[in-house]
């Protein structure tokens, strides 16, 4: 897992190895300084000449500005590093869910999408950054420390053998049950702030059924018992304090004790004052960089749900893929289905398409017509291949969608699907994702047939009319009129609408269709609706129920074999008889 | 590290909620009033364990400080019998340390009764290292305590003040909801009151820590010589300086960061939405470029804010260091060249000047560790400060919102009705309401029954000053009509309605409930009269049952599930995986918009109002899914009296009055037959020649 992440670092692989070296270094002098600080000391103590003290001094002055050079260097490398390794594993992640197909963005949803690309990025950006700096460093300095205290300090260092794992052990235990009880507080947490929202979201409908009392009631609670679970985790917490004091000042009375004798029993030759107290610096070192271990160690178990969520997207294997040997020629718009049935999951128990065939004739008009959940959408979307089917095969132009490349099937089987959308941009721009190099006359020749150029024409800035983020400045129908507009300048050989005129009025719906025969008499068109009138004068109409097909014939046909066909033409006309 | 997570956030919070004052000072500033508030909250929600905690962490800190000073006279003591036993083994003044020193070597040789030593001195060694462990003892003890003690009234001060904001929230008008965004709302329950909890769990404790160490180890320091302390204070200025100068690049860094944050989250959430959109159009190549390029631009901010954060530590901690060994060479400077060293000590002990000592420049070193130390801490404790009382503000801004006023008398109560007209108040729940018309000038009451009847006369109402958005409206609703609303978006369809039920408040005009002025009639007791269903579904986390019931708490399971059947919405829930009992989450997610609008309409229906409003309730309802539920609304709205908003024409048909809005005037109203008849707006847009919305 970490391996696959780690691949984006790229790049930024020199700026990490040199944080490493540049921390290598600070480590290394932080150590060192304490030992000729007892040295000056020392030479202070026994009244060294001035100049001595001085240079001993200059050289000490000189460590530390090594010290500080190679930390100011540390932390610009490290910047570097983390900062591009958030923003490769950002645009990795970003490319592959580019290629992802439509079943995979079913399976993470793409609210979840945002989070991974969002707030799981920062965390591992966050935890990289702290493991290049603080993860070398805290063990370096913790040997480094050893190594010294053992070389000054000889039997006294043997206090470090009953602190350091007593140390460990407590900070284990203590992580271990502050996680656990941690892990469930955010997971409350997250839900509280869930209601918050919920509430400020619907308070329409709180104060509607006068519901803010209950509401508070509700809150109180949840927020008590937040409270209750917060407390006990971070009482746990706090017993990190009194261990690490007991540890350090155990440390202190064994070195100030067993110290003094060894010094005083011996004249100081075991041992001198200086290198007592550079025994009790380098204790501190010690201790701290354990508990900046474990602080490391915490940080990392909780960014590990980040990883782990990054490295789901990309495992994920790319299901729909190119043939060898791909086809980059669509010969015509013929659509065919054979004896196709379709799974979402391969587990699921009911098939969403179960015997499906049908030939279509290239230029024709197919009307769809269903009701919620009878796979309309579904049998339309095996065409241009955003899914593959389970068993059978979708043709088009007589061969298999399998065996076309990918662009080349989508280039020319055009789809406005029902939860269509336009991107913040301008019109024209929005537009052009159907051809990045279609001229003025084509966009205004598609907009046309689309029904699309009167209003366009109607704003101020026309075809530059800026289109906010989610399309909220035009309405449904117009935005539905912009959607096809752009699918026909894709100049396809199968356009297919999925529900896509349901916000349009009756006149102008019509007034595509005729368009379309008019116009693009050669491509095929295939029109899901929930209106009869937008299907009724089609080649062939289709009759969708519960992933089967009901019925297939033209409008006169089904109204007199088609049950449920009459029952909607009979309900929808019904209504209008005064039409 | 984990800091630096929190300062993003932080700033995250700063530039979003009050972008032009923050950004242009790089960093929030700090608000004593703000903070007084927090302060006098905390106070007032603990009065006695602030001041028990407060006195813990003064006796912790000073226990803290203790050790040092017995850490470094056992030393001196060490250093003291070392010089006797130089002196003894050679015979030199003890004052002549360096040849003793030197000789060092030799009286090893000479096998001196060292051990001797050891024995006759160990008692003072150990009962100075007794008194060292007491004073750690206690200090492990009352720090523990505060810390256990922090825990609890930080955590019982977060969940006060939660609940404070909520229910004052609960009690805000509409209007707040409508013009926040719902994103600003949450950031102060999230990051705002986060900044609290930094605030009174590490900033207020470690201010008075530091604090009362800096004070302290200062006196000490000037007690033992001025000019070194003098020295202190000059390496303590350079560290400021660079951290103000570091602080200021990496806050400034972080705001463009923040910004470039949001750029990048809103092309990723837009891109991630229209993810199919962009597969169909084969548009992926097109769209990473684009985003390479927004991310790019992140990176270099956020490089730079992390570069100067980085650089901050280690920066600082090598001044430190630097100070350290320069105290070190000054005080050896001056203690071999015997300059004159002032202090406090040799005043107070009438000694005039003096000279520095070793015994002062030893002690001194670890003095200087600590003061910078906490030097630094207090200016890490100002940033937390500094963004707590802006996290603060906004929390206050919350709670201080003007709530909604509801000066209402009349309330709504169950009724008995006779034969005769007479109604009588009743506990129970009889299917029949009246309102309580209390006088205030003669102390009585009169109960008028219920029956549904609304009128609006010549209303006017803006939600913006100026911008009119209804104009002269007057709508009668008799009992148990149903009233239509037809008209393109921003008609002002729905904002009919908000004013029905007073989610705002009319500007002229007047609005009668059954001949009662709707000013008059408590706010809660309106609404529950008055059931709604809204275009925008929002379910509760929580069963369907539970959502169900949320139309009136005290129904039955039989009563819910009745209630479902009614609204066309029992077939669904059946086949759900659960049933009832199937745990909604997220505004129900699971569901389809069309299944949430049935869950809000058996909402509703479960509340058995006598005047509904329908806004666009069945939208998302297929055509043949919407005959079924027509069938249960009919059943609904029998008997009651309706208004309602809906784009689908086939289903207004069947309304009393029809009601056609066009820019803020009615400009028809009539039956169906008769609109249709008129020829006029309605009739064109019945046949379809003209588009809704």
């Amino acid at each position: 897992m970490f391996r696959r992440i780690l691949k984006s670092v790229r790049e930024f692989k020199l700026p990490t190895y040199l944080t490493f070296i540049c921390m290598v270094f600070e480590a290394g002098i932080e150590c060192v300084i304490p030992f000729i600080t007892a040295e000056l000391i020392n030479k202070i103590r026994s009244g060294a000449v001035l100049g001595d003290v001085i240079v001993t001094g200059l050289i000490l002055a000189g460590m530390a500005m090594v010290s500080l050079l190679c930390g100011w260097l540390g932390g610009i490398c490290c910047a570097k590093a983390s900062s591009g390794f958030s923003r490769n594993l950002r645009s990795d992640l970003f490319s592959k869910i580019q290629n992802f197909s439509f079943e995979s963005v079913d399976k993470f949803s793409s609210a979840s999408l945002v989070t991974r690309l969002t707030t799981d990025i920062q965390n591992v950006g966050m935890a990289y950054m702290m493991v290049i700096r603080t993860a070398i460093r805290s063990p370096l300095m913790f040997v480094f420390a050893i190594i010294m205290a053992y070389t000054m300090g000889g039997a006294l260092s043997m206090t470090f053998v009953v602190v350091i794992p007593v140390l460990i052990f407590g900070l284990l235990i203590i992580a271990r049950f502050a996680m656990p009880a941690f892990h469930r507080v955010f997971r409350k947490y997250d839900k509280l702030n869930e209601s918050i929202e919920e509430n400020v979201r619907g308070m329409r409908v709180v104060k509607g059924f006068s519901r803010e009392e209950y509401e508070k009631r509700k809150f109180e609670k949840a927020s008590e018992d937040i409270r209750k679970d917060f407390v006990k985790a971070e009482k746990i917490v706090a017993m990190n304090n009194p261990l690490m004091q007991i540890c350090m000042n155990f440390n202190m009375v064994f070195v100030l004790l067993v110290g003094s004798k060894m010094i005083i029993g011996s004249g100081a030759a075991d041992l001198d004052v200086g290198h007592m107290s550079s025994m009790l610096t380098y204790g501190v070192q010690i201790l701290m960089s354990l508990i900046m271990l474990s602080m490391i160690y915490v940080m990392l178990t909780i960014s590990m749900e980040s990883f782990r969520r990054i490295d789901e997207v990309l495992r994920e294997e790319p299901i729909l893929v190119n043939p060898e040997n791909p086809v980059f020629e669509v010969a015509d718009g013929s659509v065919d289905f054979d004896g196709v049935s379709f799974k979402y999951f391969s587990e699921a128990k009911k098939a969403a398409l179960d015997g499906i065939d049908i030939h279509i004739p290239s230029g024709a008009t197919v009307g769809i017509l269903g009701g919620t959940g009878s796979s309309k959408s579904t049998l339309v979307q095996l065409i241009p291949r955003l899914y593959d089917v389970t068993e059978g095969s979708v043709r088009v132009g007589g061969r298999d969608v399998r065996e076309y490349d990918l662009d080349t099937l989508r280039s020319s089987v055009s789809m406005v699907l029902q939860k269509n959308m336009l991107f913040s941009g301008t019109i024209a721009e929005n537009l052009r994702w159907g051809n990045p190099d279609a001229t003025d006359e084509e966009i205004e020749q598609a907009c046309e047939l689309a029904q699309a150029s009167e209003f366009v024409h109607s704003f101020p800035q026309g075809y530059d009319t800026y289109i906010e983020q989610g399309g909220t400045n035009v309405s449904g129908g117009q935005k539905q009129r912009l959607c096809i507009a752009r699918a026909l300048l894709k100049r396809p050989k199968v356009l297919i609408l999925d529900d896509s005129t349901s916000a349009v009025d009756t006149r102008t719906d019509a007034l595509i269709r005729e368009g379309f025969k008019k116009f693009i008499p050669e491509t095929t068109k295939i029109i899901i609706a929930q209106r009869v009138a937008s299907v009724q004068d089609a080649d062939i109409i289709i009759v969708m129920d519960g992933g089967r097909i009901a019925a297939v014939g033209t409008h006169e046909e089904l109204l007199e074999k088609s049950d449920i066909y009459r029952e909607v033409f009979e309900q929808q006309v019904s209504g209008k008889e005064d039409r | 590290m984990a800091e630096e997570k929190k300062n993003t956030l932080n700033e995250a919070s700063v530039a979003g909620a009050a972008p032009s004052e923050p950004q242009r000072r790089g960093k929030p500033r700090m608000d004593f009033k703000v903070l007084g508030r927090v302060f006098k909250m905390l106070v007032g929600f603990y009065p006695k364990l602030v001041p028990i905690t407060a006195f813990c962490i003064i006796f912790s800190s000073v226990c803290a400080v203790m050790p040092a000073v017995f850490q470094q006279k056992t030393i001196a003591k060490i250093s003291d019998v070392l010089k006797e036993e130089v002196a003894a083994s050679v015979g030199l003044e003890p004052d002549a340390e360096a040849e003793a020193q030197a000789k060092g070597e030799e009286f090893i040789s000479q096998k001196l009764d060292l051990e001797n030593y050891w024995e006759e001195e160990k008692h003072d060694i150990i009962n100075l290292v007794a008194v060292l462990i007491a004073f750690y003892v206690l200090s492990i003890l009352s720090s523990t305590l505060y810390r256990l003690l922090i825990a609890e009234i930080t955590q019982g001060f977060l969940c006060k003040t939660r609940q404070h904001m909520f229910d004052k929230m609960q009690n805000l008008p509409v209007k707040f909801f409508d013009t926040k965004k719902h994103g600003d709302i949450m950031s102060v329950y999230t990051n705002d009151i986060d900044t609290l909890r930094e605030l009174v769990s590490q900033a207020f404790p470690q201010m008075l820590t530091s604090g009362i160490i800096v004070i302290g180890v200062f006196a000490v320091m000037l007690w033992y010589s001025v000019w070194l302390a003098l020295v202190v204070i000059l390496g303590v200025m350079a560290m400021m300086l660079v951290s103000k100068k570091l602080g200021g690049g990496s806050a400034k860094y972080f705001t463009r960061q923040q910004k470039a944050v949001g750029k990048t989250e809103g092309f990723i959430q837009e891109m991630m939405n229209g993810q199919r959109v962009i597969k169909v159009f084969t548009h992926e190549k097109k769209c990473i470029d684009d985003f390479n390029e927004i991310n790019n631009a992140l990176f270099e901010d956020s490089y730079k804010a992390h570069a100067y954060a980085n650089t901050l530590g280690p920066v600082i901690m090598n001044i430190g260091n630097l100070l350290y060994v320069i105290i070190a060479t000054v005080g050896g400077a001056l203690l071999l060249a015997k300059v004159p060293n002032p202090s406090v000590q040799n005043l107070v002990n009438g000694l005039g000047l003096g000279v520095l000592t070793i015994d002062i420049v030893v002690p001194f070193l670890n003095m200087t560790k600590q003061f910078t130390g906490n030097v630094n801490q207090l200016a890490q404790q100002v940033n937390i400060i500094a963004m707590a009382s802006a996290g603060a503000k906004r929390v206050f801004e919350l709670m201080d919102a003007e709530p909604e006023v509801d000066d209402g008398y009349v309330t709504l109560v169950n009724a008995e009705i006779d034969g005769n007209g007479n109604i009588t108040e009743s506990e129970k729940r009889t299917g029949r309401w009246a309102w309580k018309h209390p006088h205030k000038e003669d102390g009585t009451v009169t109960y008028t029954e219920l029956r549904g009847d609304v009128r609006m006369t010549n209303v006017d109402f803006s939600y913006v000053e100026d911008k009119p958005v209804l104009h002269d409206i007057s709508v009668y609703a008799e009992p148990g009509q149903k009233v239509a609303f037809v008209g393109a978006t921003g008609a002002g369809k729905t904002t009919i309605t908000n004013l029905i039920n007073r989610y705002y408040d009319i500007a002229d005009g007047k609005i009668r409930y059954d001949g009662i002025n709707v000013n008059k009639i408590k706010k809660s007791d309106l609404r529950r009269s008055l059931g709604i269903v809204l275009q925008d579904t929002n379910l509760f986390t929580g069963t369907v049952m539970e959502n169900i019931r949320y139309g009136r708490l005290d129904a039955t399971d039989e009563d819910c599930m009745q209630a479902a059947e009614l609204a066309g919405a029992a077939d669904f829930i059946s086949r759900l995986p659960d049933g009832y009992n199937t745990e909604l989450s997220n505004n129900g997610a699971n569901l389809s918009q069309g299944q949430r609008q049935l869950i809000a309409i058996a909402r509703c229906a479960v509340a058995d109002p006598p005047v509904m409003i329908l806004d666009e309730a069945t939208s998302s309802i297929d055509t043949r899914t919407e005959a079924i539920v027509q069938r249960g609304m009919d059943k609904l709205m029998e008997g009651r009296t309706t208004f309602v908003i809906a784009h689908r024409l086939s289903t207004v048909r069947n309304s009393d009055v029809i009601m056609v809005l066009d820019h803020r005037h009615i400009i028809e109203r009539g039956s169906h037959e008769k609109l249709i008849a008129e020829r006029g707006t309605y009739y064109r847009l019945y046949t379809g020649a003209f588009e809704l919305e």
